[in-house]
């Protein structure tokens, strides 16, 4: 790029990453993923709409494309990779794959971070709680039951590991 | 020695196993096409035509060339082999260099070290249009007054059905005509491809998300100039199709950029590109005329299919024998006299998705059922039992239907599932239809139900030999497997294990990298993959199974022929012998590769007689919606379907495929449609084009009506389309019960509800 690149870094996951000659007008999805190699978070509309792209800035579930990579400087950004190791899936994840919530699993990423952000939020959400948390995040191939479902599970399996 | 696992479900057919790319996808460690990356990496985009019909002048990249980080730019000069594609007809160019005839042609691709300077590029290359106007309307298109669009001419096919007696008539004409808006596929994961050139310039390796690698193979060459094998193709992660990858999307432009500059080229689309760069679902008119007797069973069917297939051929000459082979529905029916004409235009190329003609037919058809229902005050549940088909029916193309036609118990068994509680006087206000725009008064909502029924063809037609490819390799127990089987999202990397499983005893199944590095699997569609590449693997496995115990006989001297698979054993069936599979196969390695093809059919002839289709599947769905009468906002509330499926092989994997389906077909009945004026998309993003969100998701009721159809190597029928066909008449009839209006297109406008 002829711009004049940028210099600036990010905290990703609890990490400093530095983001170097970039151009100003980049997002933080393209930055995340074309920069910085954080490809759990997808691109699928690039305007807010399919949720694909879901992150957390300071615990606030953000469409990353819609957000300047620069002006999330000084904020804590949390993406799927950040939720658990790879190791060690947490139980949304696991979940996700008993329910049979992922088919082409574009949208799941999203997804997971959408659902951690509700459960942090709300821990025993009512069925349409879950549906209106969910519904930024477009999912074309399950017609969402399966998600509902897995869903449900964490819900279940934590009140009982609480109780 | 031998260890039993038997206290452990095994994951072998018939169970809900897990699929094995699930934890990876849940990661975002998955790879997608989009996901991958290359050193050295150039981007690549495509310039696109404003114009939905228009004489190109001039092209100037002169400026674009300059902009520094530019590396090439190509036009249709700078193909080196065949300057057109296309599945059926090879009518589309890969660029336009004299006449552009849809809005978002390409025309030309650039390379650059990054999106924006790509972007910038193209804002720099310089285009003279002598603006022309479009055809866009079918009528126009079947004028034969009517200039040619194309060298090819504006109709793509025209195919008569002619059957029985053309003169016979019903005591009772009922007839309609049903209007189907354009849909889109919509997939999450946009186009996207990897290119990497041979060092010598002399081949090309892509990686891409596509539904048929070899398909995509034949036409790169093609347009390369290359032989087949130096263009090898991988599946990159493919986020959704629905028949939007069977069509070169940006393969060959891919390919070419990296082939010029020598360097590794990305291209992915925008979601905007996206609506431009695949087809899109066929809108059309259809015309029907049914005749009955006063007992309601039909004597002659009469009409006419119009589809508008947009700009390039594509597969629309396919998806119109789709649609007026199925325009019968499932029902009987003696005589027909039935015209389809699928056709070209200035507006959008259409072709395959999920449906493929017979969503259209259905539509049209269901309708007819209940101006059936309503003309002989018969029940609408009643006129469609009375008239369902049945094994060893002859259709109105003379075919007689061999599959097995569980069709009155999916109609039983559906009708029989409980319906929903009455909206209670203050519902939530997400409840309501309008959903979270909360403008709905309780008072102004009625309820409706529906019904729709519909048969559907799998895999290809018309004397097509789709087969498909699979390798099987067993080594100490556990088992390889090798296929160029497109993974969609639908789960044949799921399916493909459980049959290893189920065939050979063994519990370690892994699948090899999914490329051309074996012999086709066919496309990823037609619901045809479970049948054709399962049958491919089942056919494999059981290669290995008899080399197996061929060595097992030869050691322990007995005839093979005694020797059988219990579990993860191989057992004399008449002695005492018991060994494990494991131990059966220590260092002892087979592999054989199966090819499966399926009967084979016949083209249609002049009148629309011949076998031209393989099977069939059939699904029932009811719906109940809540309707806003004044603002003209609906609800689903529920769906209730039982689908005629064979035999369920994994039931998790099915359950998805026909909730997912539902979903689409949700959306083509009230809220999905390209909206093309003047062949202008008027609304190419997700902000205008709306699709169902989990707030739309109705309560889905299941039943899997298992009866295995002898023909089926697994017993088992495609599941994929059945579920998105028959509710989307089942909704809009449901629309019709609430309002009492004679609502006959989608998908349903607020505007058709309220004047």
């Amino acid at each position: 790029m002829s711009t004049s690149p940028e210099m600036y870094s990010l905290r990703v996951n609890g990490t400093e990453q530095h983001v170097k000659d970039a151009w100003i007008g980049e997002s933080l999805l393209y930055v995340l993923r074309e920069r910085l190699g954080f490809m759990g978070a997808k691109g699928a509309c690039e305007q807010g709409e399919c949720g694909s792209c879901t992150v957390l800035i300071n615990n606030d579930a953000v469409c990353s494309c819609l957000v300047m990579a620069a002006s999330a400087i000084d904020t804590d950004i949390t993406t799927v990779e950040g939720l658990a190791t790879t190791e060690t899936p947490n139980d949304i994840q696991q979940a996700f794959v008993t329910e049979g919530a992922v088919q082409c699993g574009f949208c799941t990423p999203g997804l997971i971070v959408a659902v951690h952000h509700l459960l942090e939020t709300n821990s025993s959400p009512s069925e349409i709680e879950v549906k209106e948390a969910l519904s930024g995040n477009i999912c074309r191939c399950t017609g969402y039951g399966r998600i509902f479902s897995a869903v449900q599970l964490v819900i279940s399996q934590r009140e009982k590991s609480v109780s | 020695m031998t260890t039993r696992t038997t206290n452990k479900q095994r994951d072998v057919l018939g169970v809900s196993a897990l699929r094995p790319d699930g934890i990876a996808k849940t990661q975002g460690t998955f790879s997608f096409s989009s996901d991958y990356t290359a050193d050295n990496m150039l981007w690549g985009a495509t310039l696109r035509s404003p114009h939905p019909y228009a004489r190109i002048i001039s092209i100037d990249i002169s400026a674009a060339i300059k902009i520094d980080g530019v590396e090439t730019i190509l036009l249709s000069g700078d193909v080196p082999g065949k300057l057109t594609y296309g599945l059926i007809a090879s009518d589309q160019p890969v660029f336009a260099s004299d006449y552009v005839r849809y809005m978002g042609e390409p025309i030309a691709a650039v390379a650059a070290d990054h999106p924006e300077t790509c972007r910038r590029a193209l804002d720099a290359i310089v285009i003279h249009y002598e603006v022309m106007t479009p055809l866009t309307s079918i009528e126009d298109a079947l004028n034969p007054n009517t200039p040619s669009i194309h060298p090819d001419g504006n109709v793509f096919r025209h195919q008569r059905i002619l059957h029985g007696d053309a003169n016979a008539t019903g005591d009772i004409i009922v007839e309609g005509e049903y209007e189907i808006g354009m849909q889109d596929q919509a997939f999450l994961g946009l186009e996207a491809a990897l290119a990497y050139p041979d060092s010598d310039g002399a081949g090309v390796e892509l990686v891409v998300a596509t539904q048929w690698l070899h398909e995509d193979q034949k036409q790169i060459a093609d347009c390369l100039a290359m032989p087949k094998e130096k263009v090898r193709l991988q599946l990159g992660g493919v986020g959704g199709a629905f028949g939007a990858r069977e069509d070169i999307s940006l393969q060959v432009h891919t390919c070419l950029l990296a082939l010029r500059t020598g360097r590794p080229v990305k291209m992915q689309y925008t979601r905007e590109e996206s609506f431009f760069g695949h087809v899109h679902r066929h809108p059309g008119v259809i015309a029907l005329k049914h005749h009955v007797t006063n007992e309601g069973r039909i004597v002659k069917i009469e009409g006419t299919m119009k589809l508008d297939g947009g700009a390039y051929a594509s597969t629309s000459s396919a998806v119109l024998i789709n649609g007026v082979t199925h325009i019968q529905g499932p029902y009987k029916c003696a005589n027909a006299v039935f015209d389809g004409y699928a056709v070209r235009t200035n507006n959008p190329p259409c072709g395959a998705m999920r449906g493929f003609g017979v969503v259209q037919a259905c539509f049209a058809h269901e309708g007819q059922m209940d101006k059936l229902a309503a003309a002989t005050g018969i029940d609408e549940v009643e006129i469609r039992l009375r008239n369902i088909i049945h094994t060893g029916d002859t259709m109105i193309t003379g075919q007689v239907l061999e599959s097995v036609a569980p069709l009155e118990r999916c109609i039983r068994e559906t009708a029989a599932m409980p319906l929903p509680a009455e909206m209670g006087l203050q519902p939530h206000e997400l409840d309501l239809p309008g959903g979270s725009g909360r403008t709905a008064d309780r008072r102004n909502i009625v309820r409706g139900i529906g019904w729709g029924v519909s048969m559907k063809n799998l895999m290809y037609s018309e004397g097509f030999d789709d087969y498909s490819t699979a390798r099987c390799t067993l080594t100490n127990g556990s088992v390889e497997l090798k296929f160029a089987t497109s993974e969609v999202g639908q789960g044949f990397v799921t399916l493909a294990p459980q049959i290893a499983r189920s065939v050979l005893g063994v519990d370690e199944v892994t699948y090899d990298t999914i490329d051309t590095q074996i012999g086709s699997a066919g496309s990823t569609s037609a619901s045809r993959q479970t049948w054709m590449s399962g049958g491919a693997v089942d056919g494999a496995c059981r290669m290995v199974r008899e080399r197996l115990f061929e060595h097992v006989g030869s050691l322990h001297g007995i005839d093979p022929l005694r020797l059988a698979i219990d579990d993860t054993d191989v057992i004399d069936t008449i002695g005492t012998l018991r060994i494990s599979v494991q131990e059966a196969s220590a260092n002892f390695t087979v592999s054989e590769t199966f090819e499966y093809h399926h009967r084979t059919t016949e083209d249609l002839d002049e009148n629309g007689q011949g076998n031209c289709h393989v099977a069939f599947a059939f699904v029932a769905h009811r719906a109940v919606v809540d309707v806003d009468v004044e603002l003209g906002l609906v609800k689903v509330v529920q769906i209730a379907t039982a689908q005629d499926v064979g035999r369920v092989l994994n039931p998790m994997s099915v359950t998805g495929q026909i909730e997912g389906g539902i979903a689409q077909g949700l959306g083509l009945a009230v809220m999905e449609e390209i909206i093309v004026t003047n062949g202008i998309v008027r609304n190419p993003s997700f902000t205008d084009y709306l699709l169902p969100t989990a707030l739309d998701a109705p309560q889905v009721l299941i039943s899997m009506i298992e009866e295995p159809d002898p023909q089926a190597p697994m017993g088992a029928k495609g599941v994929g389309e059945a579920p998105c066909i028959s509710v989307t008449p089942a909704i809009v009839a449901a629309i019709r019960n609430a309002t009492g209006k004679s609502i006959d297109r989608c998908p349903v406008r607020p505007q058709d509800i309220c004047f």
